[in-house]
């Protein structure tokens, strides 16, 4: 019993790792689009599970909702709206890429890997200078809270344009065209 | 008035601009466009007069005035060679003064006169030609009282350019004849020469002095004549060349013949009276600086001098009528350059002022005599008009007589001017170049005889003996109408009495009548010789100059009037076959220019255009939209319109970085 | 005991799985979900750096990165929506007008 309480955190994310694993090759294997697309979902819920193991709270909850809840249920919707025959069928997949792409990912997981184990030096900081506010220690959510709209106010105000600007863009993208309307 | 100065140019700008481009689109009537171009060039006249008086009777001959209408290039402040700090800044202002003024009166009349005879002369055109005619003209008018009443280097140079522009546009009046283009080409682009010199001059004269106000120019000068003494020469020398250029002066005149390829209006009004005197006109206004200079002033004088016996001996053997006007055109103003030259710029000015009336009466009278000819202009194919056209020939002898320097007429005083102060200039060792201004003084002596000589071989061969132009040319020979005798009248009356206002001390036996000249002195004084030549020696030279004259006209009778008429002529080419011809043959000067200059500027445009631009500039261009070719047609294949495969690149591409950025 | 190390190797798998899946599929559905893998797996760096680090700046980043994944989502799949309208299909290997 101690053991599993010992190792409580390492069971979490061995758990949280192979949900997130298993997703992302679900995303690649599964024939149907809604297959895949809960199978994606498995994968976010997982990533925000590990995000939890950080001690990131906020962006656990975040990624919880934008992702799980929006981008999802967008995807879903859209899956829906098109038609099933507008699906590929056979094959799914393009054969003759599957080795080149394969390589080319592992060549550049390894490349990266490299400059990030590169990155890692000595033991983690202190859990706590991620909820410390002005050295008053608050929550994870207040802290990012403070950050963002103290140190990063104007990319904060930029990304909120480029969202007013993808908005539109989906809305042009979607309008049925001009010509067409009547007869819709 | 004198306040009202730029409405003397803007009535002919706005008469061109009438009949430029209103009348010359919509085929106006000829009645509406010589009414339109005659009220403008005629209010301009009254203008002029009016601001002339205006300007005599409150501001006073001695005094300039000037009208500044606007700041045309507000430079700012800059510091001259000199070290002065000058505002830098050009006005378009308007200047009367002595000089302009008497530019301003000749002009505006005889350019108006012409305009009235333009009337007759061209009623033979149609509607559209005749307005574009009667635009260039008024066009004309604006230009050069723009150049007369310039304040400065930089509007005068405005009007210098306009005159040289109508000048082509005129020249080539006719332009679906090839030679009539032909010569208004080559008229524009010898005057470039010129006025590449007189350009640089401006520029020159900016760096020196820091503004190019006659006015200002003028006190900076006497303030201090030391100080600019070394940049006068240069200055002076280039605003010559431009002078050259304009005034048809060796080695820049062989425009001036050519373009007699021009309406004869034209030939009298831009080609005789008024444009080709610019070049005097400029070198008079901008004294002050020549007479920093003795070896400008030399030059000068022997451009000119030279000039006024070369073309004259090429006069000799013309014959085209207008083409005798022509060189004598271009003698005369040698001999005007001769006198500014010696320092006589009053005389100088005096000499463009007569030659105005009696030239413009000699080229009107000879557009007459085409008129009645059917548009003969070979004086061997004439004969024997005094009877058929009186009016001109009573004229045009006149105006021969003042030409030649016969007295009372107005040619005499002032060539007999001219002549006294080269002469002056010579006995008194003008700058230490005493012996070259005797020469020179010998020249114009030798002119003046050759001038006497082919005005009157021109009088004879046209207007005595027998008609030689065939029986259906006799028939229509006629008298031309009103509007052309009228203005032959009144310049042949000037060219009799115009002269009157500068008589020479000499011929009054010292008591100074000489009007003209103390009319200008305020303006252009002359450079006074120490030693003036005596009473008796001025009298002996008065003497000589008209002996030379009658001995001139006394060969021509014997060469060309009576039974024996063309036989001693004849005897001469027939005994001297390669004098004659070179003579006749204008020395073979434009076959020379054409050898020298010319043929090999056409051949490096040649050269430039096949072998530059064809191979060099279109080879590299058309070789590497060649290679971008093959390149987008080898690349075009990458484009294969599949994302993935674009992924694919992408792929490749942040791979490389992450390669580049970490290894 | 779990070091930032392990969670790296897992950002890995899941960046080069994203990558794979990319490349492979034919479905554009899918490659955009493959997208969203691989901007999760940078989350994930960004998360775990932020906790080697102590330093607030990598959530901050995440934050962005998932506000650009939803836009990029957003746009994606409008575009997948205008395709099916224009060629009844979200193959990509049928959508290729722009060969050259």
């Amino acid at each position: 019993m101690s053991w599993f309480l010992v190792h409580f955190a390492q069971l979490v994310f061995y758990v949280m790792a192979s949900c997130v694993i298993a997703g992302a090759v679900g995303v690649i294997a599964f024939r149907s689009p809604v297959h895949a697309a809960l199978s994606l979902l498995a994968s976010f819920l997982g990533v925000a599970g590990l995000f939890v193991l950080l001690e990131a709270e906020f962006l656990a909850a975040v990624q919880v909702l934008v992702y799980a809840g929006g981008v999802m249920v967008l995807f879903l919707f859209v899956i829906m709206l098109v038609k099933a025959r507008a699906i590929p069928r056979e094959p799914q997949y393009v054969n003759r890429l599957v080795p080149a792409a394969v390589g080319l990912g592992v060549v550049l997981a390894l490349l990266l890997g490299a400059g990030m184990w590169a990155s890692v030096t000595g033991a983690p900081a202190d859990a706590a200078a991620l909820q410390r506010v002005a050295g008053a220690q608050l929550g994870n959510t207040e802290a990012v809270g403070w950050s963002l709209y103290r140190d990063y106010l104007l990319p904060f105000e930029v990304v909120s344009i480029v969202l007013l600007v993808a908005m539109i863009g989906a809305i042009v993208l979607g309008r049925k065209e001009p010509g067409k309307e009547g007869r819709a | 008035m004198k306040d009202l100065l730029w409405l003397i140019p803007l009535l002919p700008l706005l008469g061109a601009a009438v009949n430029g481009l209103v009348g010359n689109r919509r085929g106006w009537s000829k009645h509406a466009t010589s009414g339109v171009a005659l009220t403008a060039s005629g209010l301009a006249l009254l203008a002029a007069l009016g601001a002339i008086a205006d300007w005599a009777a409150t501001v006073g001959t001695h005094a300039a005035h000037v009208d500044r209408v606007f700041t045309w290039i507000p430079a700012g402040f800059g510091h001259t060679t000199g070290g002065l700090l000058a505002n830098l800044s050009v006005d378009f202002s308007l200047r009367i003064d002595a000089l302009s003024a008497v530019m301003l009166f000749f002009v505006t009349f005889v350019g108006f006169l012409i305009h009235i005879y333009s009337v007759g002369y061209m009623h033979g055109e149609e509607e559209r030609p005749y307005a574009r005619y009667f635009a260039y003209l008024n066009l004309f008018m604006f230009a050069m009282l723009t150049l007369v009443l310039g304040a400065n280097l930089a509007v005068l140079f405005v009007g210098w350019e306009g005159v040289g522009l109508c000048s082509y546009l005129l020249i080539g009046f006719y332009f679906e004849k090839d030679w009539c283009a032909a010569a208004g080409k080559k008229a524009f682009l010898v005057n470039r020469i010129g006025d590449f010199g007189f350009i640089l001059a401006i520029f020159w004269t900016v760096k020196v002095f820091g503004t190019v106000d006659f006015g200002a120019l003028e006190g900076a000068i006497a303030a201090d004549p030391a100080r600019f003494a070394a940049a006068a020469t240069p200055i002076a020398l280039l605003l010559f060349v431009g002078a050259v250029g304009k005034s048809a002066q060796l080695p820049l005149y062989v425009w001036l013949p050519d373009a007699m390829a021009g309406p004869t209006p034209v030939s009298a009004l831009i080609h005789a009276a008024t444009m080709v005197t610019a070049g005097v006109y400029m070198v008079v206004r901008t004294n002050f600086i020549f007479r920093l200079s003795p070896t400008a002033m030399l030059v000068v004088a022997a451009v000119g001098g030279v000039t006024a016996f070369f073309a004259a001996t090429i006069g000799l053997a013309q014959n085209d009528i207008k083409k005798v006007l022509a060189y004598s055109t271009v003698s005369q103003l040698g001999y005007m350059f001769l006198a500014t030259g010696a320092g006589a710029f009053a005389g100088g000015i005096f000499h463009v002022f007569t030659h105005a009336f009696f030239k413009a009466c000699l080229f009107l009278g000879a557009g007459s005599v085409i008129h009645a000819c059917s548009g003969e202009q070979d004086m061997r194919k004439m004969g024997g008009l005094a009877k058929k056209i009186p009016v001109t020939y009573w004229t045009f002898l006149v105006a021969t007589l003042a030409l030649s320097g016969i007295p009372p007429f107005a040619g005499f005083f002032s060539k007999d001017e001219i002549l006294g102060r080269v002469f002056a200039a010579g006995a008194g060792n003008l700058n230490g170049f005493g012996v070259s201004y005797l020469v020179l003084w010998v020249l114009g002596v030798a002119g003046a005889f050759l001038t006497a000589f082919y005005m009157f071989r021109a009088v004879y061969m046209t207007f005595h003996g027998e008609f030689r132009g065939g029986h259906e040319a006799e028939h229509h020979l006629h008298e031309s109408p009103p509007s052309m005798i009228w203005p032959l009248r009144i310049l042949a009356g000037g060219s009799v009495v115009v002269g009157l206002l500068g008589v020479g001390k000499a011929i009054t036996f010292g008591s100074d009548l000489n009007w003209f000249e103390g009319f200008l002195h305020h303006v252009a004084p002359n450079v006074e010789v120490e030693h003036a030549p005596a009473l008796g020696t001025e009298w002996a030279l008065i003497v000589l100059s008209v002996a030379v004259a009658g001995a001139g006209i006394a060969l021509a009778r014997r060469f060309y009037f009576g039974p024996q008429a063309f036989a001693a002529p004849r005897r001469i080419a027939e005994r001297v076959p390669s004098l004659y011809a070179a003579v006749a043959n204008k020395y073979y000067v434009d076959e020379a220019y054409d050898r020298t200059v010319v043929r090999p500027l056409g051949k490096l445009a040649h050269f430039s255009w096949k072998g530059i631009d064809a191979i060099a500039i279109d080879g590299t261009l058309n070789a590497s939209a060649f290679f971008t070719e093959i390149a987008g047609d080898l690349l075009r294949f990458l484009q294969t319109g599949n994302v993935r495969n674009y992924a694919l690149f992408v792929l490749g591409g942040a791979l490389a970085a992450a390669a580049w950025l970490l290894l | 005991m779990i070091t930032t190390t392990h969670y790296l190797v897992l950002s890995l798998i899941l960046f080069t799985l994203g990558v794979v899946g990319l490349m492979v599929r034919r479905n554009f559905i899918t490659v955009l979900m493959c997208i969203e893998l691989m901007l999760n797996a940078a989350n994930l760096n960004f998360i775990a750096f932020s906790r080697q680090l102590g330093d607030l700046t990598g959530q901050v980043f995440a934050v962005f990165v998932i506000t650009i994944a939803a836009a990029e989502a957003a746009i994606g799949l409008g575009i997948i929506v205008a395709l099916v309208r224009l060629k009844q299909t979200t193959d990509l290997d049928r959508v290729n007008v722009m060969e050259g």
